[in-house]
């Protein structure tokens, strides 16, 4: 069974290394500011024990003061998972840093994210719209879109 | 590790993106109606009052033995239409054979799929390369009317919106021997048009 | 004289001839040699996931059978496990056996399509693709036996199946356990040892491991570089855990990998289906949960082995009767990703078949 890390641990790790990352956890999920958003990525890829380079998915959520960026990534060899989330207040012209430097799966997710959310990602290599044409008005998947 | 860059490009895909979203824009604005059906075939039983000469009974005999589709396969329509072509319902018996790739070569267009705003200008211009004499066929539901996709932001309400549409094939997807009733409406349609009369 | 010469663009549209669906790719060719290619899609963006939060929990499953209409079954269940993990709902006995029945019926039909449109692309034009479609229209009896429809079936509920099978189906399928693994050992005879494919598809299109898991591919594609890695072992749902089959793997990571991993799959799909044969319990099929089904607040995130890759879901929901956010994980899209560097350098007809050899439905791509 794949089995689930638990979010206090991981909490308490991301913590050691750099403080005032965590906002919140909850029973397997860490929610981290995004400036910090990086470094904690790059850490849980790459310590040996953790190990989580798999990326499953990652997408965003729109609740309506604040948006939700959801990772969830996983480890092939310790066969353990772990969601990682953080949050974007911003309405207007909303910017994460992208994760594609470290995990390259989210090249085709990211760009949707922005197609269909309007969050742009920094660093992005291709950072343009992939499922909608150029110029169509708006983003669909937020809540106010009609 | 590094990702290879898209400005290494030697052709600039953000403005040919940029044409592209133009035409789509064009479309959509334009296409608020529903194209009207071409010539409603029902009616001809009562205008008989031109002849069918003998040149005219061959020739749709000859053009509707043989209708050659061109491809056009957005979604799961698609393959029912392969396997109308397949063994079992066996389409070459109707001398639909040939599923040819180029437009310009075939004169029947089974539309199987939904339509999107971003495929339209496509369809459109696949059905502009087509030679005269020229027919369509909506297949399936989304063809009709958009089907369970109708209330999108992105799908087209019908494919007679981009096109005129001869026949309409209901279903989700149509079953092949539905598809094979379509076609044989079809052919029906073909033999009552004359040279002297366009349609 | 000196020979100067330069790339240049091809274009190869949403409309082409070959059964993959709207994919366009513009190709940067130096000659024949494929320098880069840039996929486009969203020629079949739908939009899915805004209609499922305009719908009930429900009402979303034929939509969801027509992301990839190839495998409406697996999306049936992906979607249910989902929603039943969310609701902490029970399923009876029988039902898990259909479900599983079902499930492993499905991956035979989706396997014989794809590795017939593998070898269309190959060259064989049609010949193989016809023998494949002979054996799923079959399957596709049986699946109209139990559901009335050919392609996208709508079979599974949330908390079971949506009615139990006519008294024909098992007898039926029974004859058909008998003469599949016969066509399977047929199309190796032609097909394992055969020059031209071993010429075209050998060492064509490698896919690192290390690639393989950067980019988060899955399925059989990520099962043929060499990984053992499938959730019907690794984190199993239903009751896959009573069955004992084994995993094949590739070594290479080629085109003709991923074609082996397929057929040896689908040998164990038949022996996974001739365990669940012998075991069905009598009972009930679908738990009593109500059509329009409540789940508790919170957030889940459900997959299946889909067979082509892990399809996931991921729902938010807000206790009320429609989801507040359904999200597809679409295992074709995510396998599409390394296809720039499996390209690189090889010739067009090679491109061809290196796309082929991925397997993907269009309409998961764009939903």
């Amino acid at each position: 069974m794949t089995v689930a890390l638990s979010g206090k641990e991981i909490a308490r790790q991301l913590e050691e290394k750099f403080p005032g990352s965590t906002v919140q956890t909850d029973e397997s999920s860490a929610l981290v500011q995004d400036k910090s958003l990086l470094q904690t990525a790059d850490f849980l890829k790459n310590s040996p024990e953790l190990g989580l380079n798999y990326l499953n998915f990652v997408t965003a959520v729109d609740y309506f003061d604040y948006f939700e960026v959801v990772y969830r990534i996983s480890s092939l060899e310790h066969n353990h998972w772990f969601t990682l989330k953080t949050r974007v207040y911003d309405r207007e012209d909303p910017v994460l840093p992208s994760v594609v430097g470290i995990w390259k799966g989210a090249d085709f997710q990211e760009r949707e994210i922005y197609d269909l959310m309007g969050i742009k990602f920094e660093n992005h290599p291709n950072m343009k719209r992939i499922f909608l044409w150029d110029g169509f008005p708006g983003h669909p998947l937020r809540k106010d879109y009609l | 590790m590094e990702i290879s860059r898209a400005e290494n490009r030697i052709y600039s895909d953000k403005e040919l993106d940029r044409i592209e979203g133009q035409v789509i824009e064009e479309l959509r604005q334009s296409s608020q109606e529903a194209i009207p059906d071409p010539d409603k075939w029902l009616d001809e039983e009562i205008e008989k009052n031109i002849f069918l000469t003998t040149v005219d009974a061959i020739i749709n005999w000859g053009q509707r033995s043989s209708l050659w589709t061109a491809i056009c396969f957005p979604a799961c329509c698609a393959f029912e239409f392969i396997a109308a072509n397949g063994p079992r319902f066996d389409l070459s018996r109707f001398g639909m054979e040939i599923l040819r790739a180029s437009p310009r070569q075939a004169d029947l267009m089974i539309t199987a799929g939904t339509l999107t705003w971003k495929m339209a200008p496509n369809v459109r211009r696949i059905y502009n390369q087509m030679a005269e004499p020229k027919w369509v066929i909506a297949m399936g539901a989304c063809a009709i009317s958009g089907g369970i996709f109708a209330s999108s932001y992105s799908v087209v309400p019908g494919y007679n919106r981009v096109i005129p549409v001869d026949v309409y094939v209901p279903g989700c997807p149509p079953r092949p021997e539905a598809l094979i009733y379509g076609i044989q409406m079809l052919q029906q349609k073909i033999a009552k048009k004359s040279l002297a009369r366009k349609g | 004289m000196a020979l100067r010469t330069e790339p240049f663009v091809l274009n190869m549209g949403p409309v082409h001839p070959s059964t993959h669906g709207v994919f366009r790719m513009r190709a940067t060719l130096d000659g024949e040699v494929v320098l880069d290619i840039e996929p486009v899609f969203g020629y079949l963006h739908r939009g899915v996931e805004k209609l499922a939060e305009q719908r009930t929990y429900t009402g979303f499953i034929p939509l969801t059978d027509r992301m990839d209409y190839l495998a409406s079954m697996s999306n049936n269940l992906g979607y249910c496990l989902a929603v039943e993990k969310l609701a902490g709902v029970k399923i009876p006995e029988r039902g898990e056996y259909l479900r599983v029945i079902m499930a492993e019926l499905q991956r035979l039909a989706s396997h014989l399509v794809a590795v017939g449109a593998f070898l269309n692309d190959c060259g064989a034009y049609f010949t193989p693709f016809l023998y494949m479609f002979r054996e799923r229209e079959k399957i596709v009896d049986l699946f109209e036996m139990v559901s009335g429809q050919r392609l996208t079936y709508n079979y599974m509920r949330i908390g079971g199946v949506s009615q139990d099978i006519p008294e024909e189906f098992l007898p039926a399928m029974d004859k058909f356990l008998a003469t599949m693994p016969g066509f399977i050992d047929e199309i190796d005879r032609l097909l394992k040892e055969n020059e031209i494919l071993l010429a075209r598809a050998k060492g064509v299109g490698v896919l690192s491991s290390e690639n393989a898991i950067a980019c988060g591919v899955s399925g059989p594609v990520l099962r043929s570089t060499g990984i053992k890695w499938d959730i019907r072992k690794a984190d199993p749902y239903s009751i896959y855990d009573r069955f004992d089959f084994e995993i094949p793997t590739g070594e290479a990571g080629d085109c003709y990998d991923r074609y082996r991993v397929r057929v040896e799959e689908m040998r164990q799909s038949l022996h996974i289906l001739n365990q669940a044969r012998k075991d069905i319990p009598e009972g009930p099929v679908r738990a009593d949960v109500s059509h329009l089904v409540r789940p508790p607040a919170g957030e889940v995130y459900g997959r299946i082995e889909a067979p082509k890759g892990e399809l996931g879901f991921y729902l938010v929901s807000d206790n009320s009767i429609a989801p507040y956010r359904c999200h597809v994980r679409p295992p074709s899209l995510i396998n599409l990703t390394p296809l720039r560097e499996m390209v690189r350098g090889w010739k067009v007809q090679d491109l061809i078949i290196i796309f082929g050899s991925i397997d993907i439905t269009m309409g998961e791509v764009d939903r």
